[in-house]
């Protein structure tokens, strides 16, 4: 098992076309319509006989290589491996013979058939192509057992398939997936194929290697930062300090003056600086002499921002979700409960930089980089460059981290790199755009701020009975081809608006802002905050009533099965009691559903008398459906672990006067390996289709946290993220 | 202006502005891309390389500073302990999105060579200096600990 992107240098245009031609050698196409072929498949289908290409997401060489066709982005969450090992189940292949290559943009073939476009998020790439690839790999599968049958005169119904090789077990026959090719492609797709009784599953279930793992550990996995065509230059763009400022008037002379700097040009975004190196770019972007006009900017500052968030929760709002009448249960509560939450920016941060390659010439743009939303990315990309976006093409490469950053409709990067190539001159330079990090904290696109307001109603026997939760802040999908005008941004609301707990009058509300820095979903989206508020006040309402949190959440779940099942393992397995634990320690709980998926943590921490906290374990419970691969499920679950503990920990972007006030990593922190707790996860056996893991696990991880810190200290978390320089935790 | 120095166990000679980091030499001038830029100040680590057997971190390198010195990255793993952390980090399934592991493996490896039993501490005191946003902090210690042990035999 293999992935294709593994060469250390990227090949040119040239060499593209010969590597693609050496991989179809003795391979062929059958049957059903491949795609308008890009010029790639198209040479290299012309150079060598066409492999047994059934459908878009598969192709069987001569050699018996089975390559499967990734639609989704690879960008650390194994999804490469969980949609191969789909394919291979059920065409019983080799799975050390399965390799893994991007697919092209192609919104046709390619489209998340959640999103209706090509694109990767919502945890959606497992769960959108089970039926999809299951039914790709079974036809596949029925085709080379025909062809079998034919080529021995033996009944379809004694051919049978394991590890890539079919078998007649009576006349002790067998052949290769490889030999089949030119038979099985010159019969018809069936219509309809028999999947897989489960129970026969060999691959799904297993703990199959990572397709990307070998050559991540020995620096051959190719990013885009490690594209490199000849004569390629790099390009690093000075955007404006504030947000909605603009270029007022530049001197480029001094940038020109940097040895290796070839161009300085003006685009929307700002201006960039186009050298033979990065560190001329770099040289030459630091001498830069701009003027900004900042009339339109955005000057104020976050805390100015909260300040009027907080008024706005006290203001009538849209309501997003309404059970009952929690005015009047309120009124007539014998017991009350309220609290506030504060939630700053985030910026994703992924470990790559942002960085595209474009390649631009009068009647084409190609584009390396790794790419999350390819038709929308096409579409902007030909938008930009005057061109239709058919002369777009894609390479989608090996995403160093994204947690949603690379996935937006506005293609921020994107417009950048081919509005820089278009301004050098549209002559076929390749250009590589680079940010740094400190382009990538300024750079926008943030997680939303978000104040949270709420209040529950308590009767006489101390039963929940009224639970009223008020959201302030940005729209995500504002503007965007996802929004719903007039309804409220179910972004916004999701993880709150969709709470799970029985409670029998429940009003949430929604007040939605207009800043002038641009958002984003980041990873979790929604439940990146309305988790910890709904999480936390839930806690504090167990209290009210006096009973264990526990068995206070439990309570309210007879409706959510699948959730209650997660708190009861999570419980169990961590041993759960709500009984004191010795002096500075405490053991929280925190449950949430997020893109179908269920998941429980229960996390323990230690505070020190200077209010330090470090959280020494966490028990993760999750049931996503079926398994495809339980270590990648883990993995997802730990990560998500360290993920959601770097918010909940330290994250937050400031603005002072509308500036950014983070850098790097200095001041931007994020978890270290000293401060990651032992995570235990357990998965929950269960036959219902596959759901995502990428962002799940990131939501319970924060209230959790704060609800053991109540435990171990009696104060409760209300201001993200915890640590705040002078500030101690539980203020 | 040109720079010598010994690459990965070959001598090399980089014509290059002096004061260009060692990680956008080795990178673009060399063309050994393993090596990965995270922050350009010395602060997540995904640049690591090895200076005469110690971790550094490239990004604040000067080229210049390095001229008659022996400089490893990824490419030139070749020790034991390299090859017994390198099939630790593919046995535990350590990467993720892969982008920090480069550094992730030159910082375990020079850990490694000075000390072939570390404790969690001294793991800590060794890595907390590369950052990894997909959290695989836990596999990356594991790994070094099966590596450890590996690497005795």
């Amino acid at each position: 098992m293999s992935s294709n992107i593994n060469s250390s240098t990227i090949a040119t245009r040239r060499e593209f076309l010969k590597s693609a031609g050496a991989v179809g050698v003795g391979a062929l196409t059958i049957g059903f319509t491949l795609p308008v072929p890009t010029r790639v498949q198209a040479s290299a289908m012309a150079a060598a006989p066409a492999p047994f290409a059934p459908n878009a997401f598969l192709r069987i060489g001569t050699d018996d290589s089975v390559t499967v066709i990734a639609k989704h982005l690879e960008m650390g969450q194994g999804t490469y491996t969980g949609l191969a090992t789909i394919v291979a189940e059920e065409l019983d292949a080799d799975w050390t013979r399965v390799s893994v290559e991007s697919a092209p943009a192609d919104a046709k073939l390619y489209a998340n058939l959640v999103f209706g476009m090509q694109g990767t998020g919502g945890s959606s790439g497992i769960a959108n192509s089970w039926g999809q690839l299951r039914d790709a790999g079974a036809k596949a599968r029925a085709m080379l057992v025909t062809a079998a049958s034919n080529q021995w005169r033996v009944p379809v119904s004694e051919v049978t398939v394991d590890q890539g090789v079919v078998y007649h077990a009576a006349s002790k026959r067998q052949t290769s997936f490889g030999s089949l090719v030119k038979s099985a492609s010159s019969l018809p797709v069936p219509a309809t194929v028999q999947l897989k009784d489960p129970k026969d599953f060999k691959l799904i279930g297993a703990k199959s290697p990572r397709v990307d793992v070998p050559a991540k550990c020995n620096g051959t996995a190719v990013f885009t930062l490690d594209v490199a065509l000849p004569g390629m230059l790099v390009a690093l763009l000075k955007r404006p300090p504030l947000f909605g400022a603009t270029v007022a008037s530049f001197d480029g002379a001094p940038a020109l003056a940097v040895p290796g700097v070839v161009k300085v040009v003006q685009v929307p975004g700002g201006i960039a600086v186009v050298a033979k190196s990065f560190w001329a770019a770099k040289l030459g972007r630091d001498a830069l002499k701009v003027a900004w006009d900042d009339s339109k900017a955005e000057k104020r500052s976050s805390a100015a921002i909260m300040e009027e968030y907080r008024r706005l929760a006290e203001q009538p709002a849209q309501s997003a979700r309404q059970d009952g009448d929690v005015g009047s249960a309120l009124k007539g509560a014998a017991h009350t409960v309220t609290a506030s939450f504060e939630f700053p920016y985030l910026a994703h941060a992924p470990m790559e930089p942002l960085d595209a390659v474009v390649k631009l010439d009068a009647k084409s743009c190609e584009l390396w980089y790794g790419s999350q939303f390819q038709t929308a990315d096409q579409a902007a990309a030909a938008r930009v460059a005057g061109l239709d976006p058919q002369q777009v093409s894609i390479h989608t490469l090996y995403a160093g981290g994204s947690f949603g950053r690379r996935a937006n409709f506005y293609s921020d990067y994107i417009v950048e790199a081919v509005s820089i190539a278009k301004a050098f001159g549209a002559d076929g330079t390749p250009i590589k755009l680079q940010w740094t990090r400190e382009d990538d904290l300024h750079g926008g696109l943030y997680r939303p701020m978000y104040f949270h307001k709420m209040e529950a109603a308590l009767s006489a026997d101390k039963k929940l009975v009224g639970w009223r939760h008020v959201i302030v802040g940005q729209s995500i999908m504002a503007g965007t081809p996802f929004a719903v005008p007039g309804k409220p941004d179910p972004t916004s609301v999701e993880g709150a608006a969709t709470i799970a707990y029985s409670i029998p009058n429940v009003s949430v509300e929604l007040a939605t802002t207009k800043t002038g820095v641009p958002v984003l979903w980041w990873r979790v989206v929604g439940s990146s905050h309305t988790t910890f508020a709904v999480e936390t006040f839930i806690d504090q309402v167990a209290r009210e009533a006096g009973v264990d949190p526990f068995e206070f959440r439990r309570g309210l779940l007879d409706k959510s099965p699948r959730l209650k099942g997660v708190l009861e393992l999570a419980a169990d397995k961590a041993g759960w009691s709500s009984a004191p634990l010795p002096k500075g320690k405490g053991r929280g709980i925190a449950v949430a559903e997020a893109f179908n998926t269920f998941v429980a943590q229960v996390a323990e921490v230690t505070v020190d008398d200077t209010g330090a906290v470090k959280v020494d374990r966490v028990v993760c419970a999750v049931d996503c459906g079926t398994a495809v691969n339980p270590d990648i499920i883990s993995a997802q679950m730990e990560g998500g672990v360290g993920f959601g503990l770097s918010a909940a920990l330290y994250g937050a972007i400031t603005l002072k006067d509308g500036r950014v006030e983070q850098d790097n990593f200095n001041s931007y922190r994020v978890l270290r390996m000293s401060e990651m707790p032992k995570v235990e996860v357990h998965i929950m056996p269960s036959s219902e289709k596959p759901t995502g893991v990428g962002e799940p696990g990131v939501a319970p991880i924060g209230p959790a946290v704060a609800n053991a810190i109540f435990a171990a200290t009696g104060k409760p978390v209300h201001v993200f993220p915890m640590n705040r320089g002078d500030a101690p935790v539980g203020s | 202006m040109s720079t010598t120095f010994q690459l990965n166990g070959k001598s090399t000679t980089l014509d290059a502005d002096p004061n260009m980091p060692l990680l956008w030499a080795i990178r673009e001038v060399s063309g050994l891309h393993g090596t990965k830029f995270g922050c350009g100040m010395a602060l997540c680590g995904a640049c690591t390389v090895h200076l005469d057997g110690q971790a550094v971190r490239s990004c604040i390198t000067p080229l210049a500073s390095v001229a008659n010195r022996e400089v490893t990255t990824i490419e030139g793993l070749q020790s034991k302990q390299a090859k017994a952390v390198q099939a630790a980090w593919v046995d535990l399934q350590v990467p993720q999105c892969g982008y920090c592991q480069s550094g992730q493996i030159m910082s375990a490896t020079a850990l490694l060579e000075k000390n072939p039993a570390p404790t969690d501490a001294d793991i800590d005191g060794a890595m907390s200096g590369n950052i990894c946003r997909c959290g695989t902090y836990l596999r990356i210690r594991a790994a070094i600990h099966a590596a450890a042990e590996s690497a005795k035999a």
